[in-house]
Formats: C-alpha cells, sequence, structure tokens
C-alpha cells in the first residue's frame, strides 16, 4: 500500500541560482525489535504523473556478497522491479549502494549531476520502498515540484518498515 | 465463504460468472517463485495432478513429457528430478534473463468406432490409424487432441512468449503472464494452432480451494481476436484451463479436433 504526504510541497522562487543545488533525503529505517532481523532493502526513484519511472537515484542492498548473491532478492523491492530494477544492469555505479542500519539515513542527489541531470522541470512523485527479509514491505511517496533553483521542504511517514521520508530541494 | 473466490476474479470479458460443478484431476506446475533476480538463480517447481489447487493429493506429473524453454528458444536440462507418490519435483537454473516456459505438452489421435452394439476406443498415432485398420471401423470417429499444461518463470525483463503453433496455448498480448498484478486489469492472447482462438471457453480458480466451500470457477470466454481480459482483484496463484475443439481436414479425411490448455499464473501484490 502507497503512503502519500499530505502536505504537498510548495516550492519558495528565489532568483538566479547556477549552483549546484539538488535534493537532500532523510529516509529513516525504524529500530524493530524482532527475533530475526536483516536489514531492509531500500529503493528510491522518481515517477511522474504517470507513474512512469523519470529518475532511478539509489537501491540499496547486499552488493558486499560474493557472486552478486545479493541480488537474488532484489525482485523482492517488487515496484521498483517492476517499473526499472528489472531491466537494469546490476551493480549500477552511483545507483547501486550497501544497506543502511536503523536510525536517519541521508542522501544527497545533485542537480547538474547524475540522475537529476537530465530531470525535466515538472511535477513528480519521490517513492522509497523497502523490503525486509523475513519482514513486511512499504512503499512511501512524496508528491513535489522540480524546478532547479528553488527551495522547499516535504515529508512522509510509513508505519512498519520505513519511518520519516524527507525531501529536501536545496538551491 | 462461497463468494470468496469469486470476488477475486473480476471477469470482464462475456463473463457468464456461473460457479460449475467441482472439476478434479487438476493438471498443474508450480514454480517457486514466478519473478527472479540475479545472475545465479535457480527455482525449484513441483508438478502434480490433484484435486485441490495447489496440493499435491492425487498423482505426480509424468517426468519424461516435461520441456523447459529458455528465453531463446533452447531446451533447458532440468536437474534433481524426483518423481514421488504425489508430486513430481525438479530445479531450473535461469542462465539467460527473460521468460522461460515450463510445459508437459502432447498430441495424437483418439478414436472410436462400432463392434456390434459397443462402442470401442483407440488411441494412436495417424500412421497407426490406417496401419491397424481402424479407418475401416464401423461408425469410426477421428479426433486430434492437443494438450498442454505450463508455468512462466521470468528472470529479469520479461521477454516475448512465441507460438509453438501447436494446439491452445498463451502468448503475449497486451499483458505478460509474468507480470500480473492484483487490481490491474490483464489482456492475453491465445492460440489455437498458431491462429487467434476466438470464443474459446476458459475456467480460472484461484490457488487454496481447499480453504473455501467452493472452489468459485469464474468461466470466461475469449473475443473474436483471441484475447482475454481478466481482472485479478486478489493476488495469489490461479489455474487457467481453456477448452477447444473443432473439425479439421487431415490428409483428406475429416478429423475432429480437441485442444486443452492450462496454465499456472501468479498474481503479485500491485
Amino acid at each position: 500500500m502507497r503512503k502519500t504526504a499530505l502536505t504537498l510541497l510548495v516550492p519558495a522562487l528565489t532568483a538566479g541560482g547556477a549552483h549546484a543545488g539538488g535534493i537532500e533525503l532523510t529516509v529513516e529505517i525504524p529500530k524493530l525489535s524482532v527475533a530475526e532481523y536483516h536489514r531492509p532493502y531500500v529503493a528510491i526513484w522518481i515517477e511522474d504523473a504517470s507513474g512512469k519511472v523519470a529518475a532511478n537515484l539509489s537501491v540499496w542492498y547486499a552488493v558486499h556478497l560474493k557472486d552478486e548473491e545479493g541480488e537474488k532478492w532484489l525482485k523482492d523491492i517488487r515496484q521498483w522491479w517492476r517499473r526499472s530494477g528489472r531491466a537494469l544492469d546490476l551493480p549500477a555505479d552511483g545507483l547501486s549502494s550497501p544497506t543502511r542500519p536503523p536510525g536517519a539515513n541521508k542522501v544527497e542527489f545533485k542537480s547538474d549531476s547524475g540522475p537529476l541531470a537530465k530531470l525535466a522541470p515538472g511535477d513528480y512523485r519521490l517513492v522509497v520502498e523497502a523490503s525486509r527479509e523475513v519482514g513486511g514491505k512499504e512503499m512511501v511517496e512524496i508528491p513535489f515540484k522540480w524546478a532547479p533553483g528553488t527551495e522547499g521542504t516535504a515529508s512522509a511517514s510509513g508505519k512498519e518498515e520505513l519511518g520519516a521520508v524527507t525531501l529536501k530541494l536545496v538551491k | 465463504m462461497k463468494t470468496f473466490a469469486k470476488r477475486c476474479i473480476t471477469a470482464v470479458a462475456l463473463a457468464s460468472l456461473m460457479v460449475g460443478a467441482a472439476h478434479a484431476h487438476r493438471a498443474w506446475f508450480v514454480p517457486s517463485s514466478t519473478v527472479v533476480s540475479g545472475d545465479n538463480v535457480w527455482v525449484t517447481v513441483d508438478g502434480a495432478i490433484s484435486n485441490n489447487l495447489f496440493f499435491p493429493d492425487h498423482r505426480p506429473m509424468q517426468i519424461a513429457q516435461i520441456s523447459v524453454t529458455a528465453p531463446d528458444g533452447k531446451a533447458v536440462q532440468i536437474a534433481n528430478a524426483t518423481v514421488g507418490q504425489y508430486r513430481t519435483t525438479f530445479d531450473i537454473k535461469l542462465e539467460q534473463k527473460g521468460t522461460y516456459r515450463i510445459a508437459q505438452a502432447n498430441s495424437g489421435f483418439n478414436a472410436s468406432y462400432k463392434e456390434g452394439d459397443e462402442t470401442k476406443r483407440w488411441r494412436g498415432t495417424l500412421q497407426e490409424f490406417v496401419a491397424q485398420g481402424i479407418d475401416k471401423k464401423p461408425g469410426v470417429e477421428l479426433t486430434s487432441t492437443n494438450r498442454r499444461v505450463e508455468t512462466f518463470v521470468t528472470n529479469g525483463a520479461p521477454s516475448e512468449i512465441k507460438a509453438t503453433g501447436k494446439g491452445l496455448e498463451l502468448v503475449t498480448g497486451a499483458t505478460h503472464p509474468n507480470d500480473l498484478y492484483s487490481g490491474e486489469e490483464a489482456t492475453f492472447r491465445m492460440l489455437n494452432n498458431g491462429k487467434p482462438a476466438a470464443n474459446v471457453e476458459v475456467t480460472l480458480i484461484m490457488g487454496g480451494d481447499r480453504y473455501r466451500d467452493q472452489a468459485g470457477e469464474v468461466k470466461l470466454k475469449t473475443s473474436a481476436d483471441g484475447s482475454l481480459k481478466v481482472k485479478f482483484e486478489s493476488p495469489g496463484m490461479y489455474w487457467l484451463e481453456a477448452e477447444a475443439s473443432g473439425a479439421t481436414t487431415m490428409e483428406g479425411r475429416q478429423v475432429k479436433s480437441q485442444s486443452t490448455y492450462i496454465a499456472v499464473l501468479e498474481v503479485l501484490p500491485g
């Protein structure tokens, strides 16, 4: 089930801005007291109004395992796998990275390089999907307007596998 | 409970929502996963003929007739095959990206004829039909039969399912059989001997009927172009059976034709 942020992001337009701003994300992974805990696999992407993937930002999985064994469970990040993961050749530079521990995990994406460089201004949704081994799955969505040079903050929260997700646009 | 299974499947095309009589002895293959990822991927498959879906409780699938086809069309060797009392189990290593077909297909001829008041039945090849003099028997009727039981497993992105051209089969339509999600309408394409299978009756049953008073089978029909629309309301494993019969001419002879197709389809949460 998708969780959508109730607060729409209102971008504050500012003059100028040839600086390399971008998106700062904070993804909270809840600390769970379960008998068998494994860090979740997490995929982060941006989709357009039609649900098409506009930018693939990150996929956190067990990249360290030999023979790319960690890829076996990527299909369990089900929506991401269907929308884009299954067509990718992994591991991919700048996309694949290790799983993260419980707590607030910060990630930054510059507007002039990587996946955001090709993102056209417009209305999008940030999607964070988590899937935990012997655990649950959850997806959190944050609608936002992408206009490089603007600032703003929006957040949404998961209930089980994801805590607060905050999207900050920096100019 | 009676209506549960029916709620799971919303028939879109020409659906006569009837709960039919309980069908026994259903053949199926169930893979451990229908969607897999990675470069060193295996699936394990159960094959059986059972009363309840998908619990082996009657006969194992005959192993000699099982074929696995890789995305490039080549045959794949099955591994660790075991025929048990109630089910057959085997493993497949998925070395290519794309869609694998796991199938049991067979074809042949049936005939019936009169011997006095008695109706005799015969089964064999067309050559044997003539060689054994069955074609000269009184009241003889020859039927060409085709039967295919299959399931699909995709490693990475789904690839096109190409027609075998033999009997009834499901090929890639607007929706791929390994790209099914609850709450979405799927459009399949069915062919019979390589041509659109129009007005073919299709039965769909969700697995787990052991836990329901009624199997809740849904009857559907393909449209004139062989397409079949189904909206799966609930995720799960589904058993699809299609049957077509007709008449054809083979070697100048009038022959009835009968084709059966069975597929096991997994619907993931949307």
